[in-house]
């Protein structure tokens, strides 16, 4: 049973077969057994079971909707009333929210059954999730390797079969790069496309939420749920919002794929580009056609990246004061100490980096050179993908450069660590949606992720193209040997 | 295709530097205490860190209008009304002191 994707589960308990009750049992006995992952901040069995006989009742009675009654795990960024809501921080390793997210609303009503709280890097901030104050997360696939970050708790909780899927957010990659090194499907909309009401601010900007799934078919039903404008989130985006499933049975002939050139030179493994090559073929098996394209200021992205973000998330985290929630340093003279070392002991390392890169390209006399001169090359690279679309469908490469790497690997080297961010970052930066779906593995055994990234608002080609390619394809029914 | 081991030594050596006293002076704007040891480590990485936004002057961005934001949005107007309940009690349960409905911190008035 634990093996099935969200929809099968759901028509498991539409026809009776099972319970949400036996169902979220079965997932939390699981979570326990795999404690060792460290995939969880906090399970939450109580609020779970009796979410779940609600879930049981609406069911009995016929009074349930497409995910009634199925359980799921939060990212520990959103917001849920009443739960502990900690952003792998520290500084909200005791705060209770007082309310809930929109995203965590939408999937409460839509009758899902929360099982918990992912880890994840602190404030969202790493590639690996080793920045998490509650300790790193380990890749089910290989416990010496890391899950990819932000979300590496719900990347690794899905790929473990800990949950049949897991809420996550991308600001540089923090959905599709788990993903990728952890085997599993991750959907990053378009800007705005997902609420980000009571989802903890990073880089306002770039900021989405999304879902992180095993099936493209399960990132559509859930998107589904999760998508759609929100008055409480002031970059909401008006948009219609399809029916993000309806799409998926369509076939894919005649669609063009572009190749970004920038995409496959120097750096990338010969595994990984095997791999990407590989299901390009499936591809055109299927009747899509191939053509090379280019973004020129792809290279760019992580240098602008790393004033933007920063900038954005000096000005978000000024919050974290000390006054009104969260971590209060215990012995200070003054404000101003109360402040500064508040600060000192509640933020990690990473955080504090970041902090200060933004503080300095924000300061006087550096904002042109730095802020400004971000902007700009923001909007270059926007118009890579801009005239890029006008010969092509989708763009389809590489999530990562390369597949999962060992713990502790880069944790003392910040750049070496921005940079496993390469492929995905520019995608935030221009808003557009961007997926990783399960490509194949490595000589050792590692998975790899092929990203797609789509037009504005264009999710549903994005989850048809994967829905299609996991139709051919068993890269996402494979599961790690430990935990099977 | 700038990517990696190349990329990243290539960010080494042009390395911007960043005095310990910068980041003594950037750590107090931002309101972060740090000691002696940790600003050197500091100026380090954030050194490292500079040199690799150096990269954007690899481009001449001359007339380009700033893009400050994906979907190029203006900010909503809503209706002037209530939205929110009053829910003092709740929100100051998290605060780490509060009395009779105010936030306490250290005396700032002498």
């Amino acid at each position: 049973m634990y093996r099935k994707t969200v929809a099968e589960l759901a028509s498991a308990l539409a026809t009776k077969a099972v319970s949400s009750t036996e169902l979220t049992q079965l997932y939390l006995d699981r979570i326990s057994a795999h404690q060792e992952l460290n995939a969880f901040i906090t399970v939450d069995a109580d609020n779970a079971l009796a979410a779940a006989k609600v879930a049981d009742t609406r069911l009995a009675k016929g009074d349930a909707g497409a995910l009634t009654g199925v359980p799921m795990a939060h990212k520990d960024i959103f917001c849920t009333d009443g739960v502990l809501t900690t952003c792998g921080s520290r500084m909200l390793s005791e705060f209770v929210s007082p309310y809930n997210a929109t995203v965590v609303e939408k999937l409460h009503d839509a009758g899902m059954v929360m099982l918990g709280k992912t880890n994840m890097d602190e404030f969202a901030m790493g590639s690996s999730n080793e920045t998490s104050f509650f300790g790193p997360v380990k890749n089910p696939w290989d416990t010496t390797l890391v899950p990819g970050g932000s979300s590496g708790g719900s990347a690794a909780a899905v790929a473990a079969r800990l949950t049949p899927m897991a809420t996550g957010t991308d600001t540089g990659g923090s959905i599709r790069q788990p993903a990728a090194l952890c085997g599993i499907t991750g959907l990053k909309p378009s800007y705005g496309r997902v609420s980000r009401f009571g989802m903890i601010a990073f880089a306002s900007s770039l900021d989405q939420a999304g879902p992180m799934t095993q099936t493209a078919e399960d990132a559509a039903l859930l998107l589904n749920a999760m998508a759609g404008f929100d008055s409480r989130d002031s970059t909401s985006a008006q948009e219609e919002v399809p029916d993000f499933s309806s799409q998926l049975g369509h076939d894919i002939k005649g669609l063009k794929i572009g190749l970004p050139k920038e995409f496959f030179g120097e750096g990338l493994s010969a595994d990984v580009d095997k791999a990407i090559q590989a299901a390009l073929d499936e591809y055109k098996k299927l009747g899509a056609e191939v053509v090379e394209v280019s973004l020129p200021n792809s290279s760019l992205a992580i240098p602008c990246y790393y004033v933007l973000a920063p900038a954005e998330a000096s000005s978000n985290l000024s919050r974290y004061d000390g006054v009104r929630y969260g971590y209060r340093a215990s012995e200070y003279t003054d404000l101003v100490e109360m402040y500064e070392r508040t600060r000192a002991e509640g933020f990690g390392a990473e955080v504090k980096r970041r902090i200060m890169i933004g503080t300095y390209a924000l300061s006087a006399g550096y904002y042109d050179a730095y802020y400004l001169k971000a902007q700009q090359l923001r909007r270059l690279i926007a118009e890579d993908f801009k005239r890029a679309f006008e010969q092509c469908d989708v763009i389809m490469g590489p999530t990562a450069p390369s597949t999962a790497f060992a713990l502790g690997d880069k944790s003392e080297d910040p750049v070496a660590m921005y940079l496993n961010d390469i492929y995905t970052i520019s995608v935030n930066l221009a808003g557009l949606p961007g997926m990783s779906v399960p490509a194949g593995f490595d000589g050792n055994g590692r998975p790899i992720g092929l990203q797609l990234i789509g037009q504005y608002f264009d999710e549903a080609r994005l989850l048809q193209l994967a829905h299609q390619y996991q139709q051919v394809t068993d890269w996402h029914q494979q599961l790690p040997e430990e935990v099977a | 295709m700038i990517i990696c081991p190349t990329f990243t030594e290539a960010v080494r050596s042009n390395a911007m530097s960043i005095s310990v006293d910068e980041v003594k002076k950037i750590a107090h704007l931002a309101r972060l205490g740090l000691d002696e040891q940790e600003a050197q480590g500091y100026a380090d990485s954030l050194s490292q860190i500079l040199g690799l936004i150096e990269q954007m002057n690899a481009v001449d961005t001359t007339g380009v209008s700033p893009m400050a934001h994906p979907l190029d949005m203006h900010l909503r107007l809503r209706e002037d009304a209530p939205t929110e309940s009053d829910q003092r009690e709740k929100f100051q349960k998290v605060a780490p002191s509060t009395e009779a409905g105010l936030y306490l911190v250290p005396r700032v008035i002498e």
